[in-house]
């Protein structure tokens, strides 16, 4: 099946949201393709017991803006390559097997948001390890946490919002290990006085929710104690360890962004990161980018660039450069961010020659320390090979070794071959000439 | 009709009883059984929750390597650690 | 200068097995690799070593090459992944099993064993097949291995043995017992053996072109296949020379993964994947194994043979009494490694070759030029 539209937007997170809307409302064609269940992405995850996930307004305001806007959003579509210039391929998982679906595009806004970075350390891999945002996802999903120990470690906003999240869920949130030490947060916190209320109010309402929660700053994990489950986590100040019992451990560094689709496409990228113009706009002509994928710089940065991307796509270049004042001052909070929670050396030594690393084929850090590089790391031990592509240990060696993962390779996801069908791309010219 | 509240699923064969609207990965952790064994013969549960590191793969209704992180679960679903 | 005996470009599977070749004949070796060792054509092929009978002298090299494999098996590490699984060529009709039987003729006068399957007999072998198959040829002996481990396993034993690896610059020119890389620096060598694959920047007048082909790899499916098939038709997609090509070309992992071919494409460098053919490629392979419509494929990826004119690789002299070859596989690659990498030795040390080296000596070139002109 093949459809064409105006503008298409990969992502219904804030950005794709955003970006969606301001297409829309500009009178472009617009559909959006998600791979989750719902509209919202991470930060906007609906959850399973809707008493309990309070709904963020801005949310509720964003989606309803959406919906009025006349996009039309297509969740659980996920996009796995491009089989012409100018479209998109995406899969649906249906009771009944996997159905493919193409999008010839006019304009595309890239809105694919951001992952958790995971660093091995022994004992990540047993069961009761999760990412942090990863718990607060299951725990959305249905995971009953309800008088559970957590610990929630690691580093980044994220961990606060996880932890306030799973203490309303039932959850005892025994301790939270923010790696960044306070000197380095400072600054960050002083900002938000002085730039943002509403950012401080939320910190403050996580503060107030976890009032009995000690927070530990330039405090990491060092290991998972127990043999078949989680029983405890040490954990490290730098100048001595303990160990904090626990029945879960919630576990990410951080953020990265998820930049594969933008590379498939041959977007350039700067550092981790997509490039892009005033407008929003990508290397690639038509190919706009906004969100987590062009820098970490949170929620409020997403919504600005998204719409500014969308407006962009619908050539409304005046009513987007009005928003460009509002953006510089989401990104030089992005930039505080990252002073705030730069990772410390100590995380790189974390493994043992036995932690596995590549979680998908088991390769354990000695056997990496050998290579050169990510490439003669992936072809001698099959890191990265497995049906994650490397998205989890590619991030790790980044942190470890300083390798950098090399080409994007089709299918960006895993997908059955009955979705390869040749008739299918036998796209007629008419189709996507405009 | 009133939508169903429970939804009852068979997990390695045992009847498991879900709150509607669970994802098939957060009902694994509920009974304690793993998504996979990995390659060397650790079980693995659920991580990223996100549909990103496909921990989370076991055989639904038959059908290998499914993320159950991004599914839900339906009535008499079967699911299967995937070894 | 740095001085060697031998100075081998590129650290392919060739260039590897001929380093460690030349080590064991006492000589003094370097090897250059402008990248990472195994990563270029050895990377991105299937690893599958098997007696092809398209000519007498590629059926001599073929035979003679797998054979040392099989000498080199107890030295293998793990990590080779070597398998004898056996190859079997899948007949689809009545005339493809004519094929079949002159084919196990072929072989046997060759020494080379093999069983026909009759329809029962290939479905039982492979239930995964769909129905309505003819039968097969199964050679017992053929053997499936991970390229890059074997090309690391030669380069470690003979930089063991005293070879050396010049790593991180490619050659710019040679000529007269002289290397120069890329970045100025020289060695002199008494014989340079260019083993860069399908990479003729060095000798730009080589008749070697780049024939692209794609792959695709699944996540594991343990017992779903048990031996490396190949449709008959394969051959007649291997000989077409003009247009692009695909068959169908499986084969079971140690890992329980299946790899995915086959395409031959003439005249596209681009490294992209080309979905039309990527798609063709798989519709060919489920037409074989329909159940293949509910596997998951996690990635796909192109390579480039290095393909000659008469479909034999070239090995030995050329005109330049200090510069000698060792490229031109094709598809054979991983099979011909140590075959290639003795005959090359043998030819270097004066020895007599164990099989005839005339059909693969670089002299051929200008006969060719002649007949193509």
């Amino acid at each position: 099946m093949m459809r064409r539209t105006d503008v298409l937007v990969i992502g219904a997170g804030p950005a794709g949201i955003a970006a969606a809307t301001a297409a829309a409302k500009n009178g472009c064609s617009t559909i959006v393709l998600d791979d989750n269940v719902a509209a919202g992405g991470q930060i906007w995850r609906g959850g399973i017991d809707s008493a309990r996930t309070k709904e963020d307004p801005a949310k509720t305001k964003a989606i309803a803006a959406l919906r009025s806007s006349g996009a039309e959003i297509l969740a659980g579509r996920q996009v796995v390559d491009q089989p012409a210039p100018g479209v998109l391929r995406a899969v649906i998982t249906m009771a009944d097997g996997t159905r493919a679906e193409s999008f010839a595009w006019d304009r595309l806004i890239l809105a694919t948001g951001a992952r958790e970075r995971f660093l091995p350390f022994p004992g990540w891999t047993l069961p009761g390890v999760f990412g942090a945002g990863g718990l607060q996802a299951l725990v959305k999903g249905g995971f009953y946490v309800e008088g559970k120990r957590v610990v929630v470690a690691g580093s980044g906003p994220l961990l606060l919002a996880v932890a306030a999240h799973l203490q309303e869920y039932g959850a005892k949130v025994v301790a939270i290990a923010e790696q960044a030490p306070l000197r380095q947060l400072l600054p960050f916190a002083a900002s938000l006085l002085g730039s943002s209320l509403g950012k401080l109010l939320q910190g403050a309402r996580y503060r107030a929710s976890l009032a009995r929660t000690p927070y530990r700053m330039g405090c990491w994990p060092v290991a998972v104690e127990g043999e078949e489950s989680v029983r405890g986590v040490r954990l490290t100040n730098g100048r001595r360890v303990w160990s904090e019992p626990c029945d879960l451990l919630a576990c990410g560094f951080h953020l990265v962004p998820n930049t594969e689709l933008a590379e498939l496409l041959g977007c350039k990228l700067r550092g981790d990161f997509v490039e892009v113009n005033v407008r929003q706009q990508t290397s690639v002509a038509n190919v706009f980018c906004a969100g987590e994928p062009t820098g970490i710089a949170g929620l409020e940065a997403a919504l600005i660039q998204g719409e500014i991307a969308g407006l962009s796509a619908a050539g409304a270049a005046r009513e987007a450069s009005e928003l460009y004042g509002r953006r510089s001052r989401e990104q030089a909070f992005a930039r505080r961010l990252e002073a705030a929670f730069r990772l410390r050396p100590e995380l790189r030594s974390l493994a043992v020659p036995d932690t596995i690393v590549c979680r998908c084929e088991d390769v354990p850090f000695s056997q990496l320390q050998e290579h050169i590089s990510w490439t003669d790391a992936k072809l001698q031990t099959r890191c990265g090979m497995g049906p994650c592509q490397g998205r989890i240990c590619g991030s790790a060696v980044q942190t470890l070794f300083n390798w950098r993962a090399t080409s994007v390779r089709p299918p960006l996801f895993p997908v059955p071959l009955e979705v390869f069908d040749s008739e299918e791309i036998s796209i007629s010219p008419e189709t996507i000439v405009h | 009709m009133p939508e169903r509240s429970t939804i009852t699923i068979h997990v390695n064969g045992h009847t498991v009883v879900v709150p509607a609207g669970s994802v098939v990965s957060a009902a694994l952790l509920a009974v304690g059984e793993p998504c996979r064994m990995s390659v060397s013969g650790e079980p693995r549960t659920a991580f990223c929750g996100m549909g990103i590191c496909f921990e989370c793969r076991a055989v639904i209704d038959g059908v290998a390597h499914q993320r159950t992180c991004q599914m839900l679960c339906h009535e008499g679903m079967s699911v299967e650690t995937q070894r | 200068m740095r001085g060697f005996d031998v100075l081998i470009l590129g650290a392919g599977i060739v260039g590897c097995a001929c380093a460690l070749e030349c080590v064991r004949a006492g000589l003094r070796v370097g090897i250059v690799e402008r990248d990472v060792p195994g990563g270029a054509t050895t990377a991105a092929g299937m690893g599958h070593i098997v007696v092809m009978d398209d000519s007498p002298a590629q059926l001599a090299l073929t035979r003679y090459s797998r054979s040392l494999w099989q000498e080199l098996l107890p030295h293998l590490p793990v990590g080779v992944e070597y398998e004898r699984r056996g190859t079997v060529w899948v007949a689809a009709d009545d005339e493809e099993m004519g094929e079949v039987h002159a084919k196990r003729k072929t072989y046997a006068l060759a020494g080379v064993e093999s069983e026909v399957l009759d329809a029962r007999a290939l479905a039982a072998a492979e239930p995964n097949l769909r129905a309505g198959l003819a039968g097969g040829l199964l050679v017992l002996d053929d053997a499936v291995i991970y390229p890059p481990t074997a090309a690391a396993f030669f380069l470690h034993e003979a930089v063991r043995g005293g070879a050396v690896l010049l790593r991180g610059q490619g050659a710019d020119h040679i000529g007269k017992g002289i290397v120069t890389l890329r970045d100025g620096t020289t060695y002199a060598a008494d014989r340079i053996v260019v083993a860069t694959g399908a990479d003729i920047a060095l000798l730009p007048s080589l008749p070697i072109q780049k024939r692209k082909g794609h792959l695709l790899i699944t996540d594991r499916y343990p017992g779903f296949l048990h031996h490396q098939l190949v449709e008959l038709g394969y051959l007649k997609s291997a000989h077409q020379i003009s247009s692009d090509s695909v068959a169908f070309n499986i084969q079971p992992r140690l890992t329980g993964q299946l790899l995915i071919g086959s395409s031959r494409q003439y005249g596209n460098e681009n490294p992209g994947i080309d979905q039309r053919i990527l798609r063709s490629m798989l519709e060919r392979a489920r037409s074989y194994m329909p159940a293949l419509a509910g596997i998951s494929g996690i990635r796909a990826w192109t390579g480039f043979r290095a393909a000659t004119p008469d479909k034999l690789p070239l090995i030995g002299p050329t005109d330049d009494p200090t510069i000698f070859l060792a490229m031109g596989f094709e598809g054979l690659g991983i099979t011909n490694a140590p075959g290639a990498a003795r005959l090359l030795v043998d030819g270097l040390l004066g020895r007599v070759p164990g099989i005839d080296a005339t059909p693969f000596l670089p002299s051929r070139i200008a006969l060719m030029e002649t007949k193509h002109a």
